[in-house]
């Protein structure tokens, strides 16, 4: 009976293997299965004493060529072991790590999301004679070993809405939030919460969580993961992967495959090694702290030694992180760092009370932002020289220092003095007034002959030629879309519902500004229209410009793409900011240009970004996010670009807490990671009509949930209808209502008013 | 009265619309379909996203605009004399043969038949609780309307009105609107017929049911 027992546990072993090798030919697996095989034929001769012999030397075999099979395990293999369904999940942790749980928000498939876990679990420590029971909120994914409802552990929209929730209350009741990523991605549902909308609510959440937080990452699939993944402290289990996009998506983009298509396996194993999606690459790229060693072929639930390791790391994670914003940590403190590097050294060997005081909080939560600030910034190009770079720091220095005494020391006094300004100017403007009569009067009397001027310079204007070569008649100030210049007529989308006439190129991209003047649809326009028409002629001072998109994991063909883009549209990345003036309102206003690269987001963009943030904070100006196009994450830069939405919402949060107005303003296309994170945590949020706005687009979501798709599914009114977005704008309105908007919202160290 | 039979027999004779596919403009003609007899498909998918088959290109002032079939069917007559040239807006630039399918035989009969009694305005509709109650137990054709009798209940905005049936008096044959669904304003509410050509509207409905062939 033992020994069919252990035949049966080594078939399900060589199973295991045929599944993570996939088809592969392998001379090990072969013989594995052939001594397999021999045993099972022949085994029923042998006596007893003999067979336990034999299994045993099997048995040994199969531990020996597990670890040889260990090395040759490629980056798609690990992607295949953490999909498959003996992989360790959320519930065989909590029953193994932790000492005891309670499981909040529902049993099996009753639950509002039962792709996530959520569980208040205690771990006890017992040191000097002592027992602790130390609280901690275990949130995370379940794939459930495959089952159904779980759906692979990609989470809907209220599944993290969910997990939001209990991470406010892990907050109010100052416990430790230990976070486990078993995701391929999130559910692209745009219902209420929204995907994209949800995780950037998380994030924003996460990013000022004053407990602290500890991430374990197996399965990290791009926002998904991101959704519980901004962590103090970052582990990952060696034969997990973490990227932007699973290797199959990135096949199906590189291969141009649409409709279903299917990318050759060849293909999506080239993409899973080019993306750097394995836990060494993310450790050598400093997305993660440390690499948690599974054993050969990956922990399955029987693996208990496993799950002491794993115990021992996240109990040693959570101290570091209480005793590095604690005073009283000395000893301890050096008894955890000497103990990182010993093998089977325990971390509860030393007891630290895991709450924090008022002090320690806002320290975890600086800390926390410093540290994925210093992220990814080997991913991007910059070549400005040293004296510039000094330049730039002394200048932001400046700005703080000026900000400080201008805001806060001068403040209360000047209100007075403000106060008493006022007054007078307002006793003046009286007098000034009544003395002005007479020469009202004087200039309405020489009025006449300068109408006639007037006249006539209209009656130049209307019958001059069109412009029809580039700068033959520019003025200075009106920008020319090169739309306009092609003499060709135009059709309205909507010319047979709404009976559109046909629009002369020059009239509609021209005076028109690319709207319909029967329907109001809005053409596309270039984002120089923006910046010609949003803000006042002449303010623009763009910043950062030495910022350049590189190719930071060496992506075959992304560099000669690169090098295109930047020829065709002139910029260095997709992200270009500014300072600029709204009617005499300085903002600072970062943009991301649909025409480079699709607006895609990368290490440079999300270092401009976060550069922009940090300038409107240290110069108290409002900040504007105006989204001409995005389609996410740039995939070719792996983790670098999804490092940019924890990044980046942490910048905007920071912003916003310091009493800035943060509002994004969307354009054409925005998509994914950049909307389910900081364009998506703004609190005002508006869409030019032209706008769509979504979490994945309609192929994604078809492939996904198998869910058939409208074709306005997408649009500025869907999106506003779900609550996505705070209010529409016309094209042509869009400079007086962000003067509106500065005018009327927004935060309190904004002065300007 | 309206002879069914020989309504039926009409359509089984020419079991098909010729639609006209024509200039919505002026411009230059561009046949992409050439051949006669060629099937096409109008628009498809849940919200007929997928477009027509693509027919012709007709430009004008650089704005190549493609036509496209508006419906299934086949090509029945090109009008090639057109190509490459300038045409005026309603010039016939194809016909098309629509075979029609049981459904449009079934509907193009009632309509011919029925008096469509329509909504007036966008509201919830349920009929009078006498006759509500012979439907649901019996079937609409259980229930006989005159004019000025008072028939239907108009819900909206939590207030309630009556609305008197108006029309000739015959049965109900067919409802055209759901219990708790808002009904849009001219869209038809119930069907009605005389009572004496029921026996015949029902045999021809069947018949069409049974025996006619769907074709293209």
């Amino acid at each position: 009976m033992d020994i069919e027992k252990r035949i049966q546990s080594l078939a399900a072993r060589l199973k295991y293997i045929q599944d993570i090798f996939a088809e592969r030919e392998d001379a090990n697996i072969e013989l594995l299965h052939s001594k397999l095989k021999d045993f099972t034929d022949n085994g029923g001769a042998m006596s007893a004493q003999e067979a336990a012999r034999q299994v045993e030397a099997l048995e040994d075999l199969y531990a020996f060529l597990e670890k040889k099979l260990e090395r040759e395990l490629t980056p798609m293999d690990k992607v295949r072991i953490v999909r498959h369904p003996q992989r360790i999940c959320l519930k065989d942790i909590l029953e193994n790590v932790y000492d005891n749980y309670t499981e909040i928000g529902g049993e099996g498939e009753y639950n509002i999301d039962p792709s996530v876990l959520i569980a208040r679990a205690y771990i006890t420590r017992r040191v000097g004679g002592k027992v602790y029971n130390q609280p901690i909120m275990v949130i995370g994914q379940e794939k459930g070993h495959g089952e159904e409802f779980r759906n692979g552990g990609s989470v809907k929209p209220w599944g993290n809405a969910k997990a939001q929730h209990y991470m406010q209350v892990a907050e109010t009741e100052n416990i430790p939030i230990h976070t486990y990523v078993f995701t391929p991605g999130a559910y692209p549902l745009e219902d209420y919460p929204g995907a994209a909308q949800q995780i950037a609510r998380n994030l924003y959440e996460m990013a000022g969580l004053k407990v602290p937080v500890i991430a374990v990452f197996s399965e990290g699939g791009s926002g998904g993961a991101e959704a519980i993944g901004l962590a103090d402290v970052r582990l990952m289990l060696s034969h997990g992967y973490y990227s932007v996009i699973s290797p199959e998506g990135a096949a199906a983009i590189e291969g141009r495959l649409r409709g279903g298509q299917r990318a050759s396996a060849e293909l999506i194993e080239t993409c899973a090694r080019r993306l750097k999606i394995t836990a060494d690459d993310n450790r050598t790229m400093g997305y993660v702290d440390r690499v948690i060693q599974e054993p050969p072929l990956g922990a399955r639930p029987e693996h208990y030694d496993f799950f002491k390791v794993l115990r021992s790391e996240v109990i040693r994670a959570t101290d570091e992180v209480v005793l590095n914003v604690r005073g009283w940590k000395f000893f301890r403190a050096m008894t955890l760092s000497a103990q990182r590097n010993k093998r089977n050294a325990s971390a509860e060997d030393i007891y630290v009370r895991w709450t924090l005081s008022a002090g320690a909080r806002d320290r975890l939560v600086w800390r926390r932002y410093q540290r994925f600030r210093r992220m990814s910034r080997h991913a991007y190009i910059d070549n400005s020289p040293l004296t510039k770079k000094v330049e730039r720091l002394a200048r932001e220095a400046g700005w703080s220092v000026y900000s400080f005494f201008k805001y806060d020391f001068f403040r209360k006094h000047k209100k007075k003095f403000t106060h008493m300004l006022e007054e007078i100017g307002s006793e003046f403007q009286v007098v000034r007034d009544k003395a002005a009569v007479p020469l009202r009067w004087a200039r309405r009397a020489l009025a006449p002959g300068r109408a006639a001027v007037c006249s006539e310079e209209a009656g130049k204007s209307l019958t001059e030629l069109s412009c029809w070569d580039k700068g033959s008649c520019d003025t200075p100030g009106v920008y020319v879309s090169p739309q306009a210049r092609e003499d060709r007529v135009l059709t309205c989308t909507n010319a047979e519902t709404h009976g559109c006439k046909d629009l002369w190129a020059p009239d509609l991209f021209g005076d028109f500004a690319g709207v319909c003047p029967t329907c109001g649809h809005h053409f596309r326009m270039e984002y120089q229209w923006y910046l010609h028409n949003v803000f006042d002629y002449g303010s623009i001072f763009e910043f950062s410009r030495s910022v350049e998109s590189g190719n930071p994991l060496d992506y075959d063909g992304l560099s000669a793409k690169l090098e295109k883009a930047k020829a065709e549209t002139g910029l260095k990345s997709a992200c270009v900011t500014f300072e600029a003036r709204i009617k005499h309102v300085n903002v600072i206003c970062a943009t991301l240009v649909g025409t480079f690269r699709g607006g895609s987001v990368g290490a440079a963009e999300g270092e401009k970004f976060v550069r922009a943030a940090e300038r409107a904070r240290k110069k108290h100006y409002p900040f504007i996010a105006y989204v001409h196009g995005t389609a996410g994450i740039r995939i070719q830069e792996g983790v670098n670009g999804v490092i940019q939405m924890p990044r980046c919402t942490m910048a905007v949060r920071r912003y916003i807490e310091a009493g800035g107005l943060y509002i994004v303003v969307y354009d054409t296309n925005s998509y994914a990671g950049p909307v389910a994170s900081f364009l998506g945590c703004s609190p005002y949020q508006f869409a030019i009509r032209s706008a769509n706005i979504g979490f994945a687009g309609p192929g994604v979501i078809k492939e996904t949930t198998g869910l058939d798709i409208p074709p306005n599914y997408h649009v500025a009114h869907q999106a506003l209808s779900r609550g996505h977005i705070h209010g529409i704008w016309d094209r042509r309105d869009v400079r007086a209502n962000l003067n509106q908007a500065l005018q009327t919202m927004g935060g309190r160290n904004l002065y300007y008013r | 009265m309206k002879d069914v039979k020989a309504l039926l027999e009409e359509m089984k004779s020419a079991p098909y619309k010729l639609v006209e596919v024509a200039a919505p403009h002026t411009g230059v003609v561009e046949h992409v379909l050439t051949e006669p007899g060629t099937k096409v498909t109008g628009p498809q998918g849940s919200w007929g996203e997928r477009p027509g088959t693509l027919l012709a290109h007709l430009e004008r002032e650089r704005n190549k605009k493609a036509i496209r079939a508006p419906m299934r069917g086949e090509v029945e007559k090109v009008f090639t004399e057109h190509a490459g040239r300038f045409v005026e807006a309603g010039t016939v630039l194809y016909t098309l043969r629509h075979y029609l399918t049981k459904d449009e035989v079934i509907q193009e009969i009632l309509k011919k038949t029925l008096y469509l009694f329509h909504a007036r305005e966008q509201a919830k509709y349920y009929f009078f609780p006498e006759a509500d109650t012979k439907i649901k137990a019996y079937g609409p054709q259980s229930v006989r309307v005159r004019d000025g009798q008072d028939l239907f209940i108009v819900s909206r905005m939590k207030r309630e009105s009556v609305l008197p049936y108006s029309g000739p008096e015959g049965m109900i044959y067919a409802v055209y609107f759901k219990d708790n669904h808002s009904v849009e304003a001219g869209q038809p509410l119930i069907g009605v017929c005389p009572p004496d050509q029921l026996p015949l509207i029902q045999d021809v409905v069947n018949r069409v049911k049974s025996e006619w062939e769907e074709r293209g």
